[in-house]
């Protein structure tokens, strides 16, 4: 069972709802999907004992072979290849790795070469898990592919997604059974979960949404919800014990026990969905 | 000699683009102020690579100077192993801009501006 937590806007405590999850459920696994900046470590403190890289086939032409016919450069959706004078300039960083100029290639002038873009790490039981995109690298795709190649499928997996609805996020839920959306009493929150809710639509991915930093008038995300019959399934209060402690990397779950209940919950509700 | 001016619009009097690979559009002076081409750069829309693309573009169709406001690495890269010649341009029009070349009064430039810098809607010059 995978399920992912998301939101659109960055802050509105995506890794909270998810590290909190996460802790509450054993057995479970934390994934950490923000491959550009994870920090579930931060709260899950695990130890990584485990580092494999993750690495992408990327064009080199062989000069004597190509005839620079720019078949390559034009087929690439990317704009990752110029055929400048009759030789292919590859610009590997932007490539996408989707192989369509080795297939237009006629003289078959291009061999692969492994390029390393990140890292996937594991503490022992792999139980805590995270992808990291190598600094100045562009394409968090295969990132993600690699780190959800290494969850663990013998007990629930918790992801904790990179903010936005792009790319990124369309490769880390794509094939959860069930996503929660992480919202804020904020025009901007407000205005990326309308975002956010169109895209687990799309994927038809079942969804509720955790109200965090709920303050006395949440009124507009309510009646958002309750107009295109969304569940809001919790409430995290806007709280100044939590966000104490969680400058010092303590979960809400640890400092506040009805919480804690909550948590259990949500997650007891979210199964039964997932069951029906 | 292809002189190639990156525009904000569609005509010879629009403003100069500062940007390279997300101009607007590029307009091409094949043969003096007169024999003018008019594209349209499609890479505005792209999500990444623009630089790289307008660079392709602008060996296919044989340029062999270009005026522009900025840069990037990657178009750099591609401009330079085609050998064109990169000159600075200045507030004013394209065929102003055109103009001040001719006479020699632009700076050839060959340093970059950092990756993703057309991506903003703000011209600097």
């Amino acid at each position: 069972m995978m399920i992912a937590v998301l939101s659109g806007k960055g802050g509105t405590g995506k890794t909270t709802v998810a590290a909190c999850l996460a802790s509450v459920i054993n057995p479970s696994s934390y994934v950490d999907c923000d491959v550009e900046e994870p920090n579930g470590y931060v709260f899950m403190k695990p130890d990584f004992v485990k580092s494999l890289p993750v690495r992408v086939e990327v064009p080199v032409p062989d000069q004597l072979l190509c005839t620079g016919c720019g078949e390559c450069a034009r087929v690439c959706q990317f704009n990752a290849i110029a055929v400048i004078k009759g030789k292919p300039l590859i610009f590997a960083e932007i490539c996408h790795h989707c192989g369509a100029c080795f297939i237009v290639c006629k003289p078959k002038a291009l061999t692969s070469e492994l390029r390393t873009v990140g890292v996937v790490e594991s503490n022992k039981e792999g139980t805590v898990l995270q992808g990291k995109l190598d600094i100045g690298e562009p394409v968090t795709v295969p990132v993600i592919l690699e780190l959800k190649r290494h969850i663990r499928k013998d007990m629930p997996a918790i992801l904790d997604c990179s903010p936005g609805a792009s790319c990124t996020v369309v490769q880390s839920i794509d094939g959860c059974d069930y996503c929660i959306l992480v919202t804020e009493p904020t025009p901007f929150g407000f205005h990326d979960l309308k975002i956010a809710v169109s895209l687990v639509r799309k994927m038809g991915i079942p969804f509720g949404v955790v109200i965090n930093k709920a303050m006395d008038d949440n009124d507009e995300v309510f009646d958002y919800c309750n107009t295109g019959k969304i569940e809001v399934i919790m409430q995290i209060p806007y709280s100044r014990l939590i966000a104490e402690n969680y400058s010092k990397g303590v979960l809400p779950v640890a400092v506040d026990k009805k919480l804690n209940k909550e948590f259990e919950r949500v997650y007891e509700m979210v199964k039964e969905k997932i069951v029906k | 000699m292809v002189v190639c001016v990156t525009s904000t619009g569609d005509s010879k009097n629009s403003e100069l683009d500062s940007r390279f690979g997300r101009c607007s559009h590029f307009v091409l002076f094949k043969n003096g102020a007169e024999d003018i081409e008019i594209i349209e750069n499609e890479a505005v829309r792209s999500g990444g690579g623009a630089g790289i693309s307008s660079g392709q573009l602008m060996v296919e169709k044989n340029v062999q100077v270009v005026i522009t406001g900025n840069v990037g690495p990657n178009a750099m890269s591609v401009l330079s192993a085609a050998g064109l010649e990169i000159f600075k341009g200045v507030q004013g029009s394209v065929n102003e801009n055109y103009g001040l070349f001719k006479a020699g009064k632009l700076v050839k430039i060959s340093t970059t501006v950092p990756p993703h810098s057309g991506m903003s809607r703000k011209d600097e010059i």
